[in-house]
């Protein structure tokens, strides 16, 4: 029974985090939104003027804002892909029993914890050096012409260290619903005589479909937002080749010092995420409540 | 009844299972072994694997000349500072939460949940432009309070869901009992509480030592933790593989351990509870 005296206790209890975070959240964006009205360069101090949304006109009419889109769509697709697909597979193979299953656990949710430079530039130098790398040795050795990866597919290559850093993620968040599924489902469809391939289908793929969901919102929101693979490996290059959203900003903002159009280009970034931050927030929500 | 595993199913599996494992974990075991070799050997054609002169050599270079405790001094600051001033807040408004729930209790874990769908570039401009004005750039002090916030939704979070499952009735018995608020607090909460917490704690200092986007924007030497350290070695004069090797094989270790230790708890904490 919440008393009236709990009851106040309850929200002293609360009040710092959701003070905080209120502030948090509400004072940076009031200003991005406020600036994004503004022209303000930081390298031409005291010409701020209020522009209406000639911010926005400019960056939405940017050719490089639509590279930049499309960009990013590519990048979280093809992560998503890539980790959803490999994801399912490598939880199948997990959840059968063979010897040495937790160290081969152990194993594949590592690259999960290495630090986005670390794995971008381990990736870039070491592995897919057009020379000296790992990648180019072995496909000399079978006779092919080594490929120069940021130079010829620099988007891919991204999408590459990037799906080896979440695809743990996904294979653990997978592997998890597939250990709750019903044994005795399974060996009750296989006495009728259901094949692999139509108890995969439909018995499986839709025990699984929850946290297919969860893993694709879940890793939408991280991946509108890399950064640091792309900073230290391309730069945005060759061009604006593998320029996302967010590194676009960032360039706008620290780089060419344009408080006014980063803050534009801020704010549809905010837009964007939330379109996707809406349909998972349902989804948790209606979990909650169970 | 379970179903028999044939051997040579279950052989078969070892060999996929092993082999993608090996694959995955393939980048990360390649760092370690280049840490030991010299500049020449790391970029040898053919690669050396197992065979080549073990060197510490590295370490040492490393060390001495890039002053890499300071980066490392700065890591561990800040995500054991960021993490404990999180837990700090949290710990109360989850208990809050969890134990006197009211019917905007659900709202207002939603809506602490929206703030983490926020891109950390549509603020950038604005915390840019409030730590320059402020003095915070490149400051510890400053990357603690950007990461207790990025991060506090997810604590909570993860606590909500751990308190959560503590029973109601064990509190009514100790009430039933006399015990007072501070002894049901002291004597019967916290010891159930404590997995949960040193969980969450884990997860967190995990995910607050690999953030790369606040630490790089708005660090330079002074304050640079190890994820903008090791960003350093992307100029094209810094281009030493086994120098590399050795700073990122210190940088990821100590993670990637506390990591296997809490791999339970990482499904838990990144769904926020929806995947258990």
């Amino acid at each position: 029974m919440a008393t009236l005296q709990t009851r106040a206790t309850a929200r002293i209890m609360m009040s710092p985090a959701v003070i905080l975070l209120f502030l948090w959240m509400i004072v940076p964006l009031v200003m991005t939104l406020y600036f994004s009205f503004l022209r303000y360069n930081l390298l031409m101090p005291g010409t701020e003027e209020f522009v209406g949304f000639l911010n926005y006109q400019y960056f939405l009419t940017d050719p490089a804002f639509f590279t930049a889109l499309k960009n990013t769509l590519v990048l979280v697709g093809g992560t998503l892909l890539i980790t959803v697909i490999g994801g399912i597979l490598l939880a199948l193979v997990l959840d059968q029993p063979f010897f040495g299953q937790g160290i081969v656990r152990l194993l594949v949710i590592a690259p999960f914890f290495v630090m986005p430079t670390v794995s971008a530039l381990v990736w870039k130098n070491m592995l897919m050096h057009p020379v000296n790398g790992l990648f180019a040795w072995i496909a000399r050795s079978f006779g092919f012409q080594p490929i120069d990866w940021f130079a010829e597919v620099p988007m891919f290559s991204i999408i590459l260290i990037v799906a080896w850093q979440w695809l743990p993620f996904a294979t653990l968040i997978l592997l998890t619903a597939l250990q709750s599924l019903d044994g005795e489902q399974i060996e009750a469809a296989e006495m009728d005589g259901a094949g692999a391939f139509s108890r995969f289908f439909y018995l499986v793929l839709p025990h699984m479909s929850r946290a297919i969901t969860v893993v694709i919102l879940i890793q939408t929101i991280f991946l509108l937002s890399v950064f640091a693979e792309i900073l230290v490996t391309t730069n945005g290059g060759p061009g604006i080749q593998t320029t996302n959203i967010t590194y676009l900003i960032y360039a706008q903002a620290l780089l060419q010092f344009d408080v006014g159009g980063a803050s534009a280009g801020g704010i549809v970034a905010v837009i964007l995420a939330n379109i996707v931050a809406f349909f998972l927030i349902r989804l948790i929500g209606k979990n909650l409540e169970r | 009844m379970a179903r028999a595993v044939t051997t040579r199913r279950k052989m078969t599996f070892t060999i996929i299972g092993w082999a993608i494992g090996f694959v995955i974990f393939f980048p990360i075991l390649w760092t370690f072994l280049t840490s030991f070799k010299t500049e020449g050997t790391a970029i040898a054609t053919p690669p050396q694997f197992l065979f080549f002169d073990w060197t510490i050599e590295n370490y040492h270079e490393v060390q001495s000349r890039s002053n890499y405790m300071k980066h490392v001094t700065n890591s561990v600051v800040i995500s054991v500072g960021s993490t404990l001033i999180g837990l700090a807040l949290a710990i109360p408004a989850a208990w809050a939460m969890a134990f006197s729930p009211t019917k905007r209790t659900k709202d207002v874990l939603m809506w602490m949940l929206s703030t983490k769908m926020m891109p950390p570039v549509g603020v950038l401009v604005p915390l840019y432009l409030i730590f320059r004005d402020w003095g915070l750039l490149d400051t510890r002090l400053g990357l603690v309070g950007i990461l207790t916030m990025i991060n506090l939704p997810i604590i909570v979070w993860m606590l909500y869901t751990y308190f959560k499952e503590i029973p109601g009735e064990i509190l009514e018995a100790a009430r039933m009992d006399g015990a007072s608020l501070m002894k049901e607090i002291v004597y019967v909460l916290t010891p159930m509480a404590v997995p949960g917490i040193a969980s969450t704690m884990l997860l967190n200092i995990i995910l607050a030592w690999n953030e790369a986007f606040w630490t790089l924007n708005l660090s330079a030497a002074n304050a640079a933790p190890l994820t903008a350290f090791i960003a350093s070695y992307s100029s094209p004069e810094g281009l030493f593989w086994a120098k590399l090797s050795a700073a990122s094989t210190m940088a990821i270790a100590p993670i990637l351990i506390m990591g296997w230790f809490s791999q339970k708890q990482l499904v838990r904490g990144l769904t926020f509870g929806a995947v258990k």
